[in-house]
């Protein structure tokens, strides 16, 4: 399997990263090499293998339904690009 | 700089309760000896001066009272993937500048609450991805180790800055997470003792997130105890991180210098490289010998499926960061660029923010989980994980643990590796394997090769049994006599 500049854009555009156009012929020559590397592992017989979770097995924990957490609004919002009155300010999503 | 800094953990810790020196004084020491060397090493990323001489003054308090933790008083450095609340924490990406956490991670925390002092944020291949501490925003760090060398080398990566300070003997003990070799190869580069523990171990919470089946959090150390102190305080269950493992935690430093006498170890044949320098291969059989002079019975055992290791961590790593890397939008937190629309306000912000390796690793990420790919690359990609695990497994039933050499080469020249990724990425050839088994690896320095720089032996052991590994840790350590330092010229 290979990939062209068209996949790369389209690969750019699913990761929300602005197309790279300077940079599109040296993302496929490195993307390939790292695809045509990774490749090998169609050598590994992997009939009837469950895919790895942990080397540990155990129960998935589960904690109780209650709140624990919350009532940190300006910690929430500490961080943001840019906030107001207690909400954060986002560019308009709907028409 | 004092002789002080030069003392190890575990014996700055007997004099700070000998009340022989305070941890205020150890503190100002380390910060200005840290701020002398930043511009050469430029290890560091953020201080906070008041938030140091105040930990260290509570630190005497407890001190003076009798009272106080496993490392009460002592100055440890934190890789920038920790968030430390009121502090810097960016992941050495121009995305998080200005990032200040309201929140502190749990290993940092159960540091802070065993007694140690933050001293600085330490600089680190951004997002944790890379081997030499090149990709990270504010440049690379110097490794202090030049030996006969002209010119920089790199202290390794992904956590660089915290091998380099130590190394420097900046700080008496330094934290790093270990993705596929993030704290054995910069160990190995730095002639430090680097450990991560079985996955799962030490928890997640609060470390920015790279490939979170892998990434497992773990301590740079002077000595194979120094190590085991750090990783007992910061090891333990935590009800935050849902991989973090329930079982106790063993007394890692009653391990060690305990006997290693009638132990099996394991020699793996994969890991002998056709191109493999000589000096590594050298190290290698010394290391046989010493444990085999201390009792140990060596046994040749085959882990078949170690070549597929990197392919398959080049698979799963960068799937699981194009994931953990989508909430960086400059939304919520970071930096935000504009843009005429959201989309392209999320796509200028996500070019702008990220560095190229982080960029070709998300895309890598997201072309193998894409549609009709899934099955492919990432579902057989986790199959060839189990076979690893099935390996170690079965090596295990004929050895307690296993040698192997830390890196293929010692530290290299800032810029010698950047062009080609794959040539970088087989930096992490003997290291990855423990990674994608979750099983715990230490890097203990061996040696110095012909140009009189650092070489590390790996010890890999079964999950949960950091013990074994800490007990062979300490007999190779005592075997090397390891104490050279590098010579200082910054």
């Amino acid at each position: 399997m290979s990939v062209t500049a068209d996949d790369v854009r389209r690969i750019a555009r699913l990761a929300r990263i602005a197309e790279p156009t300077d940079r599109i012929d040296t993302l496929v020559g490195e993307l390939n090499g790292i695809l045509d590397w990774i490749e090998m592992l169609n050598e590994v017989d992997v009939e009837g293998v469950e895919p790895m979770t942990t080397p540990v097995k155990f129960e998935l924990p589960q904690r109780k339904d209650v709140v624990n957490d919350g009532d940190v609004r300006d910690k929430v919002l500490a961080n943001a690009p840019k906030s107001d009155e207690g909400f954060f300010v986002v560019p308009k999503s709907v028409e | 700089m004092s002789d002080l800094l030069k003392l190890s953990l575990s014996e700055v810790t007997t004099k700070l309760k000998a009340r022989e020196v305070s941890s205020v004084e150890l503190a100002t020491e380390a910060l200005s000896a840290a701020k002398a060397a930043q511009p050469a090493l430029n290890a560091f990323t953020a201080f906070d001066v008041d938030k140091t001489l105040a930990m260290a003054a509570a630190s005497d308090a407890k001190l003076a009272a009798g009272e106080g933790g496993a490392l009460e008083g002592a100055p440890l450095a934190i890789k920038d993937l920790f968030a430390v609340e009121g502090v810097s924490t960016t992941a050495s990406s121009n995305i998080l500048k200005g990032f200040e956490p309201t929140y502190e991670s749990t290993v940092t925390k159960s540091l802070w609450n065993a007694g140690g002092v933050f001293l600085a944020k330490t600089s680190m291949d951004e997002f944790a991805m890379g081997s030499s501490n090149e990709t990270a925003n504010t440049g690379p760090v110097v490794n202090p180790w030049k030996g006969t060398t002209d010119g920089n080398l790199t202290p390794g990566g992904s956590s660089g800055g915290s091998a380099s300070a130590l190394a420097a003997d900046l700080c008496f003990g330094s934290t790093g997470t270990d993705t596929g070799g993030s704290i054995r190869q910069p160990a190995s580069f730095t002639g430090t003792v680097g450990v991560k523990g079985t996955y799962g171990r030490t928890s997640r919470w609060g470390v920015v997130a790279f490939a979170s089946s892998l990434d497992h959090p773990g301590p740079f150390g002077k000595t194979v105890k120094d190590s085991a102190m750090l990783l007992q305080a910061m090891s333990g269950h935590d009800p935050k991180d849902s991989t973090s493992l329930p079982n106790a935690v063993p007394d890692f430093v009653a391990a060690v210098g305990k006997s290693v006498k009638g132990l099996r170890i394991g020699v793996p044949k994969e890991y002998r490289l056709d191109e493999m320098p000589e000096e590594i291969a050298k190290v290698w059989d010394q290391g046989v010998q010493w444990l085999k002079a201390a009792g140990c019975e060596i046994v040749d055992i085959s882990l078949p499926h170690t070549k597929y290791a990197l392919p398959a961590y080049y698979i799963v790593a960068p799937a699981e960061a194009s994931s953990n890397l989508a909430r960086y939008d400059g939304m919520r937190f970071g930096v935000r660029q504009d843009g005429e629309d959201l989309t392209s306000v999320y796509e200028n912000t996500r070019a702008a923010g990220f560095g190229e390796e982080v960029q070709r690793r998300i895309m890598i990420g997201t072309y193998v989980l894409s549609a009709g790919y899934y099955d492919a690359y990432y579902l057989r990609a986790q199959k060839v994980r189990t076979r690893i695990l099935q390996d170690f497994d079965n090596a295990y039933q004929k050895c307690d643990a296993i040698l192997t050499p830390s890196a293929p080469s010692s530290a290299f020249g800032i810029g010698t590796k950047s062009d080609d990724p794959i040539e970088m990425y087989l930096n992490d050839v003997f290291t990855v394997t423990a990674n994608l088994a979750g099983v715990p690896a230490m890097s203990v320095p061996a040696g110095l090769d012909s140009s009189g720089l650092p070489l590390g032996l790996q010890i890999i052991t079964k999950a949960l049994d950091e013990e074994t590994m800490f007990s062979v840790g300490a007999a190779i350590e005592d075997a090397a006599g390891f104490n050279a330092k590098p010579e200082k010229w910054w």
